[in-house]
């Protein structure tokens, strides 16, 4: 039985072999030219488990960090006294590198994904709280004080005359913070957190330049998507402001 | 799609904080045997070198992207050059950039130090760029009404007006560029990284405490440029802040 399953395995490995030499795209990995388009054309299925690993990965992390620094700048904005301790608390974050961040996670979360998720989102909290936060503080005062004026309470002030007035620099923001985790991302394989990064570094090899060049393409056409998305997204959900903010 | 990792006893947590921090101090042989690493002397050597690549490459993209920003700025000109650069540059992936030149260039400090450049140029052009622009055209008349020279122009009022929106892409770039330097040891170049990439040798202990290392090693660096952002910010400024 057992010596079925021994051979059963030894073709496994046998058939793996040959699918590995076959799918060199005619010897790109000896070679090792620049680009070889032969390599994209036998081994782009390899790309599909990366790319969306690394959405997983930017995804949950811009949520989360939305999430928790959307709170945090909705309750500063109340409270007006905690957005100093919140900017200093968020830009320490943001300021830690993430590389370094994951392996501070070591002791307490381990080596994974969810390691990545978490040091991501710590370094998104700073951006987004920072452009609601300004978001906020430029909606005109005499808008708030005509809305407060016909009978509006505090949070519907909120909710429907200063976010909506705030949105076109939440939305830059959330821009800026996806396009960077994007690129950040691309470290969670330091931290066996999966993503793009593991199709630059391979194994200890870091020298196969096609696979540096796909990979890291990706991960750039992934930003500008993303980026496109959301520009579309603040459009349509603020056609009244075409202006976006710049920095 | 994506295993969660086991969580370890908060007991474990100190043990392993405890250890980094031997690591720091004394060295031990490597889990890779026969040589010693870690200790003092190791880990200044490794961060004064990621101290030295970092400096070297903010002052490269000080010195590439302030002066177009400068006089883009103050011309006006080229906002869709500008801005693009700085979207543009949150977008590369600092991984792969880094890979891409040591694989394709070669490794060694310049072409680390031209690739860590790359990371800080648009930062500092976008803001640049945008400081000077929005400097109040009224008091760039009225300086020109004084009979100012461009240059004085430049120098005397939008560069001190400019300042916080321009440190503050050189903050962003001098982030950037610390935070990829610590992957630095793939392009051959061996930073307080060197700790965290190579486990195999250092370790978890050497893991973690590279991890600290370079954390502290950007506060620190942030820190330094927030005070000198705030000793060239002029008075004025800092009481309309305020």
């Amino acid at each position: 039985m057992s010596g079925t399953i021994n051979h059963g395995l030894a073709q496994l490995a046998a058939v793996d072999q040959g699918f590995f030499t076959d799918r060199s795209g005619g010897g790109c990995i000896q070679d090792n030219k620049l680009f070889c388009p032969g390599w994209v054309a036998d081994n782009y299925d390899r790309y599909v488990h990366p790319t969306l690993q690394h959405l997983v990965l930017v995804g949950s992390a811009v949520a989360a960090g939305f999430l928790i620094a959307f709170a945090l700048a909705i309750f500063a904005h109340r409270h007006r006294w905690l957005q100093t301790p919140f900017l200093a608390g968020t830009g320490i974050l943001y300021t830690i590198p993430s590389i370094s961040f994951f392996f501070l996670l070591l002791p307490i979360t381990g080596r994974g994904a969810l390691t990545a998720i978490i040091a991501l989102t710590a370094f998104n909290l700073q951006i987004i709280f920072r452009n609601v936060t300004n978001g906020l503080r430029n909606v005109p005062a005499n808008v708030t004080e005509a809305a407060t004026g016909i009978g509006m309470t505090p949070s519907q002030v909120l909710w429907r005359v200063e976010l909506p007035l705030a949105l076109p620099e939440v939305i830059a923001g959330l821009r800026i913070a996806t396009v960077s985790t994007v690129a950040l991302a691309t470290l969670a394989v330091f931290a066996n957190g999966g993503g793009l990064g593991t199709e630059i570094v391979t194994g200890s090899n870091i020298t196969f330049k096609t696979g540096i060049i796909v990979a890291g393409s990706i991960a750039v056409i992934m930003a500008i998507l993303f980026d496109a998305v959301l520009l579309l997204i603040g459009k349509l959900l603020a056609p009244w402001k075409r202006k976006q903010a710049l920095v | 799609m994506i295993p969660l990792p086991a969580l370890t006893l908060p007991t474990a947590a100190f043990g392993l904080f405890g250890d980094a921090f031997n690591f720091v101090f004394d060295g031990r042989e490597a889990e890779t045997g026969g040589v010693t690493v870690g200790g003092t002397s190791q880990v200044l050597d490794l961060a004064a070198k990621q101290l030295e690549v970092t400096l070297l490459a903010l002052a490269v993209a000080i010195l590439l992207a302030m002066p177009v920003g400068l006089w883009l700025g103050h011309r006006q000109k080229g906002e869709f050059l500008a801005v693009s650069a700085g979207n543009a540059g949150r977008a590369i992936p600092e991984l792969a950039l880094i890979a891409l030149m040591a694989a394709a260039i070669g490794v060694g400090l310049v072409n680390l130090v031209v690739a860590l450049a790359i990371l800080g140029i648009p930062p500092i052009l976008t803001n640049t760029y945008v400081g000077i622009s929005q400097v109040d055209r009224a008091s760039v008349e009225a300086a020109r009404g004084m009979g100012m020279t461009e240059t004085a122009i430049v120098r005397k009022v939008e560069l001190p007006l400019a300042v916080p929106t321009i440190m503050g892409g050189v903050r962003t770039a001098a982030i950037n560029i610390i935070a990829t330097a610590t992957i630095a040891p793939l392009a051959g170049i061996l930073t307080l990284g060197d700790f965290i990439i190579a486990r195999n040798v250092y370790g978890d202990a050497g893991v973690l405490a590279g991890a600290i290392l370079v954390a502290l090693m950007a506060l620190a660096l942030e820190g330094t440029l927030a005070g000198i952002q705030w000793a060239m910010t002029s008075k004025g400024l800092k009481l309309k802040r305020s």
